[in-house]
């Protein structure tokens, strides 16, 4: 169930991020394409939240998991948590996500859990239009003009640091490998680094050496934008709780 | 420069399904071939409208002038002969 939630936490705090772009994009085009990818992501919280809700067997839905947990109870990658910043930020964040998820999902196609198995199937192919629309964007404004090219390396640079988590393998990772449930993030991380190398070129960008990387998302330990990002999230059904429409 | 000068607009055309031809979907702005076919994915596709998309520069289409209205259609309006309806179709060859 942790590992589920692990995925889960992942979709629906990103998901929650992109929609705070609704509204907001910087045309109408983006602006709906970054809504439909947020639905995406929360589209898929849903699956695997409802899968966690089941395998607790405490009567739990999928709504108590995503707004009846705390901070520390959830166990999302600190990548996806990271503000929004300037509409190259999203799109250098998601791109690094993207190309990860990617790569994770294509192998949880095998995972020995016929459930989770299912969840890719439907998301994979979800994932792989965002992985390209993520990386068209980057190529563009890193090739761009030397403003949008400053601005996406200035996220690159800061966003590095948060890249080195994905690939962390803990001991639920190796207990759910171990059970052929689980990734290997191994040969995923030599997968990503391969691609992401491969449109930071096209997009003339520099790749940041691998210095300290930052982590400690998926045991819980979150940077303080997590709590924005949950209050506001579960700010009506704490004040409501019966609320419906 | 504003976004006006940067995105150019392109026609949609989408296919809804095999056998169909594309038909007209609307506009959008994009900045290049390939992103306007994922704008017109995210805008005109959403709710399984089509399975085959073609875009083209608004710029690159002709259009027929309305003054011209008289010149160009006008002269079809007397021609009933050019309607193929002064044929006797028998029953079994159903709807045409």
């Amino acid at each position: 169930m942790e590992y589920t939630l692990r995925l889960g936490d992942n979709a629906l705090i990103l998901g929650q991020r992109l929609a705070e772009w609704c509204g907001h994009g910087p045309i109408l085009e983006q602006d709906i394409a970054l809504s439909n990818i947020a639905l995406d992501h929360l589209g898929q919280a849903r699956m695997l939240m409802n899968y966690a809700a089941k395998q607790k067997e405490d009567g739990s839905t999928e709504d108590d998991i995503a707004f009846k947990r705390d901070i520390f109870d959830y166990h999302n990658l600190l990548l996806v948590e990271r503000e929004n910043g300037d509409w190259g930020k999203t799109v250098m964040r998601q791109f690094l996500f993207d190309t990860y998820n990617y790569f994770f999902y294509t192998q949880l196609l095998k995972s020995k859990d016929a459930k989770l198995r299912d969840i890719a199937h439907k998301a994979i192919k979800e994932i792989t239009y965002h992985a390209q629309w993520s990386a068209e964007w980057v190529i563009r404004l890193g090739d761009g003009t030397e403003e949008s090219h400053q601005r996406v390396q200035d996220s690159l640079n800061d966003l590095w640091e948060y890249t080195g988590e994905m690939f962390t393998m803990d001991a639920v990772d190796e207990k759910m490998v171990a059970e052929g449930i689980g990734v290997d993030l191994n040969p995923i991380k030599d997968l990503w680094y391969e691609k992401v190398a491969e449109i930071l070129d096209m997009a003339t960008l520099q790749q940041p050496e691998d210095g300290w990387m930052q982590s400690g998302g998926k045991q819980g330990e979150h940077s303080e934008y997590l709590g924005y990002v949950l209050a506001e999230m579960q700010h009506l059904p704490r004040m409501y709780p019966e609320a419906s429409w | 420069m504003t976004q006006k000068d940067n995105w150019k607009i392109w026609e949609v055309f989408i296919r809804s399904k095999n056998g169909l031809s594309h038909k007209h979907a609307g506009s959008l702005h994009a900045p290049d071939a390939e992103m306007a076919i994922k704008n017109a994915r995210d805008v005109y596709t959403r709710r399984n409208e089509g399975i085959s998309i073609w875009v083209v520069e608004s710029e690159a289409i002709t259009a027929s002038s309305p003054d011209d209205n008289d010149p160009l259609f006008a002269p079809a309006d007397d021609k009933v002969y050019r309607h193929p309806t002064f044929y006797e179709i028998p029953d079994e060859v159903g709807h045409m």
